[in-house]
């Protein structure tokens, strides 16, 4: 039977922290400024005003969200800005337990791609839902309904997806 | 043959060879690549000096933290003074190794390639998950605190929203996968489940639990494709390429059709053109399909057109896709079984897929006479599909 007597030497953590595997450590850090461009920039303004802007291609007739510089598509500079609505319908939700390095979280969150009402369908958004039941997420009830952008206090907005708390339903689940 | 665009040569593979796949290796990177590399050279009947090049395949470089990852690893992949490639692209890699193996002696431009995928995550504390949480967009999901199980977590939700799946249906692919590794000789997570099991396991972002998902692991693969001249003269039974295919989406994935992979379907349909095959579920005899977690084994089914839309957990229930199946379906154990190194995962499905159409995988060996088999990655962020089908 292939593969015959596939070599390599397993090890177990504690061999780590015991000695019996020698190793030498060391930490990557670096630090990075990403300058925005003329489109990612007018959407964080836009955020900050409490208004979720996209771009028109009227080649195609589709409303990006993010907006961006070339529609892909019709491989052409896109036209024009539209400012969306902050609501939408979500198309799709979880509840996580963990945080990106894998540990474990005080309390679930949930996550959710929205598709909001203005861009052209399927044009979701990555964001947080609040106020919502983990229940109703996990028996999907919440898919397909209504949620609107709850922003953070103006004064307290920076120009990040942050400045959106999270969306709420505003229809019955 | 029945190829439908112009080649220099017919490429068949002629050896392979693999480590073992565990959490943790005591080997180096090079070391891996070199033990890998050794066996599949053996199995070939070859030695070093016959090859014209090499052809390297990982994943992101942080897993390793050395930023000129092939240029680190060349020496232990035999490299030296060779013609010698990387490439990359996320996930799909270790199938697209194989792919940009083949074109060097499609293309005409070597007879005799080696082609090495090696994954080494285990450095990466306190864990190498984190290292997925810089591939997302800096100022749109960085922020939000993504991780990379929201995406699948949010896909395989989607999917299952769309048809109306239940996660039991989902969770019969990881105990299939996780009893067929048992008889994989290099297998870190071959075991006997059950459904209640993986559904009992830990919620790491519902609808995720931890055994629907692949573990962290350490490995290497290596094959070795020459041209049909010197195939003959190896071996009486060369397995050859006879189709490939690959195709990227957007990196806007909340933009993105979640119920069903695009960018696999297309990368299909150009694997199947040049394969001649017309009807991929009657024609594909079996398939490695990219399994890091159990519902994208199903997933990718439908956009190779192994099933219909829908269609991928009633033919797993129905045990179509088991060993002794119609269509078997990771006869290997996949990622959920095997382990996911992930670049060496993939070309594992490759190597998967040549032990197979050799009648040489043992216990594993399907039950079906097979003649042609596909394998099938996915990566980048869930954008890439890239396809390999091979013939005996």
């Amino acid at each position: 039977m292939k593969p015959e007597n596939p070599p390599g030497t397993p090890y177990k953590r504690n061999d780590l922290e015991e000695g019996r595997v020698l190793y030498t450590e060391d930490s990557l850090e670096l630090w990075y400024r990403w300058s925005l461009g003329k489109y990612l920039s007018k959407y964080l303004e836009g955020l900050k005003e409490g208004r979720i802007l996209g771009r028109y291609c009227k080649a195609c007739g589709r409303i990006y969200v993010p907006p961006r510089e070339v529609c892909q598509y019709c491989f052409r500079e896109t036209d024009e800005w539209v400012e969306v609505g902050d609501t939408g319908r979500v198309n799709t939700a979880v509840v996580s337990y963990i945080q990106a390095d894998r540990s474990r979280m005080d309390k679930p969150l949930i996550i959710a791609v929205i598709e909001l009402e203005g861009a052209s369908k399927g044009m979701g958004i990555l964001h947080r839902l609040g106020e919502v039941d983990p229940e109703d997420v996990i028996n999907r009830k919440i898919f397909g309904k209504k949620v609107k952008a709850v922003w953070k206090p103006p004064e307290e907005r920076t120009g990040s997806v942050n400045d959106i708390l999270y969306f709420k339903p505003v229809e019955e689940v | 043959m029945r190829m439908n665009i112009h080649l220099k040569n017919r490429v068949a593979c002629v050896g392979a060879g693999m480590t073992l796949f565990r959490r943790r290796l005591y080997e180096t990177s090079d070391e891996l690549m070199w033990l890998a590399a050794k066996q599949a050279l053996e199995d070939a009947g070859l030695t070093i000096k016959d090859i014209d090049c090499v052809v390297y395949g990982t994943a992101p470089d942080n897993f390793d933290g050395i930023h000129m990852q092939s240029e680190a690893l060349a020496d232990g992949g035999g490299a030296l003074n060779k013609p010698y490639t990387r490439v990359y692209v996320g996930g799909g890699t270790g199938v697209f190794s194989a792919i940009a193996g083949w074109w060097h002696v499609a293309s005409g431009l070597c007879r005799r390639v080696l082609v090495i995928a090696e994954e080494k995550m285990s450095h990466v504390q306190p864990h190498p998950q984190y290292v997925f949480h810089h591939i997302f967009d800096p100022v749109t999901e960085k922020p939000l605190g993504v991780n990379l199980i929201w995406i699948f977590a949010l896909e395989m939700h989607r999917y299952m929203y769309k048809y109306n799946i239940k996660k039991e249906d989902i969770a019969l692919v990881s105990v299939k996968n996780k009893r067929n590794a048992l008889d994989h000789p290099a297998a870190q997570l071959g075991m006997k489940i059950t459904v209640e099991d993986v559904l009992n396991s830990e919620v790491l972002v519902w609808p995720v639990q931890r055994l629907d998902i692949s573990p962290i692991s350490d490995g290497a693969v290596a094959l070795v494709f020459t041209d049909e001249e010197n195939a003959k003269q190896l071996t009486d039974e060369p397995i050859w390429i006879e189709g490939v295919g690959w195709n990227l989406d957007t990196m806007y994935w909340t933009n993105r059709d979640l119920a069903f992979p695009t960018y696999l379907y297309y990368a299909g349909k150009m694997a199947y053109k040049m394969a001649g095959i017309h009807n991929p579920r009657k024609e594909i005899d079996f398939a490695e399909v990219y399994d890091p977690f159990d519902y994208k084994e199903l997933h990718h089914m439908e956009g190779l057109q192994l099933a219909r839309k829908g269609e991928a957990p009633i033919l797993t229930r129905e045990g179509v896709t088991e060993r002794d199946g119609d269509l078997p379906i990771n006869p290997s154990g996949g990622l959920l079984g095997v382990g996911n190194p992930i670049a060496a995962a993939g070309l594992m499905k490759v190597a998967e897929v040549y032990w197979q159409l050799k009648g040489q995988a043992g216990k594993r060996q399907v039950k079906k006479d097979v003649v042609t088999g596909l394998a099938q990655a996915w990566g980048d962020l869930m954008q890439v599909g890239t396809v390999i089908i091979m013939r005996r």
